[in-house]
């Protein structure tokens, strides 16, 4: 019963999660310009990886695999927002100014070094 | 079901690779190569080559993205357009690799099936391997025995090969800049107005480089070895480097321990084989080292993975001080 009942919660954890890829997929191919796309990329940083981990932990349970899962989800939850802020915080210091429509898709030339150096630590 | 996870990785292999050619920003070109050993790290993995797929992702993915990064900075990123009158040559070597390329597929239709047992490469030594390394290493790991008892010629040669590289990067970029170059460069560089990624690496960085350690002394009993371990380690004090400055980076390493560490490397692996034969071995047969035969393989083995780690990690940052050091050259 209480197998059920796990296998049940992880599985909706799973398709959720797989939902949420799914999404950020689309919207980082499909929104207009880079903030909102990155804003879409974000939510398989942290929504995904936390539904999905969760996920798989109901289904390995109390093992040491679930120990490395957890190590991993918390990796993936520190470094994947703050690339995603360091990435964002690139663009506004490259010249990029977050707006509606498909305003400013390429920073131009001069400043495109900047980028690069900000872009390394992730 | 791991056929088709294959599939669909090396069907974006290629796709990465073509964007690869095709893009002429030399800075997308680098992410993507990225992507691409990352890539590649997930198919050595799924190919259960466990070890290859963490120095792929640790080399290939992590530092020399890096150190390509460095190079961006001093050079530009953008390709030099291409004159008129230079399609001709691209013509013929389309010409040529479509040849090869059939040739090649045509070749593997003579290959034995992927992962069968019984083919050649698999009947050769590689039983022997298997059997062995219980008795004469007494632990798991089959690939750090082959590497670093069974084949640690080989290995000593891939050391002085890092250790070449380390050494010829080093002619070619100059160790010391101007001083006067140097002092901008210390107040200019790092990431120290950026609060979340400080403080998050800060969190990480003691994290990468314990995680660099264990795969360097576990390497017997789980995938890594000094290789592996080396690329982490580097990769931790390159992120510190990026977060506080390259500066704070050579104060906390500085450039004569790197240098140190990878002549020390090749020279501990090279005096592992003299001791060796000082004490009635041949070179770099570790049984001799201690009574015990096994024991003495071991401590040959844990000596000797020291060395690469140290070599490698040292050849990396070494290398990626001589690009972050230099002056972009308009």
């Amino acid at each position: 019963m209480i197998d059920l009942a796990l296998d049940i919660m992880s599985w909706i954890l799973l398709t959720v999660g797989g939902a949420c890829v799914l999404i950020g997929g689309i919207g980082g191919l499909r929104l207009p310009n880079f903030y909102t796309r990155i804003h879409a990329a974000s939510l398989t940083d942290t929504m995904a990886t936390l539904l999905i981990f969760v996920g798989i932990i109901l289904q390995s349970g109390f093992t040491l695999a679930s120990l490395k899962l957890f190590a991993i989800m918390l990796f993936l939850l520190l470094t994947g927002p703050t690339a995603t802020y360091a990435l964002a915080n690139a663009a506004l210091l490259s010249g990029l100014k977050p707006g509606p429509g498909r305003s400013g898709l390429k920073p131009d030339a001069g400043t495109a070094k900047d980028k690069t150096k900000e872009n390394a630590p992730e | 079901m791991i056929y088709i996870f294959a599939l669909f990785l090396l069907t974006l292999l290629v796709i990465t690779a073509v964007a690869i050619v095709r893009t002429e920003d030399l800075f997308v070109s680098v992410i993507l190569t990225s992507i691409f050993s990352l890539l590649m790290a997930i198919n050595f993995f799924i190919l259960d080559a466990a070890d290859v797929a963490l120095t792929e992702a640790a080399v290939g993915a992590g530092v020399t993205t890096v150190i390509f990064l460095c190079a961006l900075a001093l050079t530009g990123d953008q390709e030099k357009p291409q004159k008129e009158g230079q399609n001709r040559g691209q013509k013929v070597a389309l010409v040529v690799v479509g040849f090869l390329a059939l040739l090649i597929i045509y070749s593997t239709f003579d290959n034995p099936r992927l992962g069968d047992p019984d083919a050649p490469v698999h009947q050769h030594v590689a039983p022997w391997y298997l059997e062995k390394t219980p008795e004469y290493m007494d632990f798991p790991n089959v690939v750090t025995a082959i590497l670093s008892s069974f084949r640690g010629y080989d290995t000593l040669g891939e050391v002085f090969v890092v250790f070449a590289a380390c050494i010829g990067v080093l002619f070619i970029l100059g160790v010391s800049p101007p001083r006067k170059s140097l002092q901008v460069s210390v107040r200019k560089s790092g990431l120290r107005h950026h609060l979340i990624p400080q403080v998050v690496g800060r969190l990480l960085i003691p994290f990468i480089v314990l995680f660099g350690l264990y795969t360097q002394f576990h390497g017997e009993y789980g995938p890594g070895g000094g290789f592996q371990a080396g690329a982490l380690i580097a990769t931790g004090v390159i992120l510190y480097a990026l977060l506080e400055g390259e500066a704070e980076a050579l104060r906390a390493v500085p450039r004569r321990v790197l240098l140190g560490m990878v002549v020390g490397g090749a020279l501990l692996y090279g005096s592992v084989g003299v001791v060796c034969m000082l004490m009635g071995g041949s070179f770099l047969d570790y049984s001799v080292l201690a009574a015990d035969p096994v024991w003495g393989q071991q401590l040959g083995i844990l000596i000797i993975e020291a060395g690469v780690g140290m070599a490698v990690c040292g050849a990396l940052l070494s290398i990626f001080h001589a690009f972050a050091a230099r002056e972009r050259l308009t």
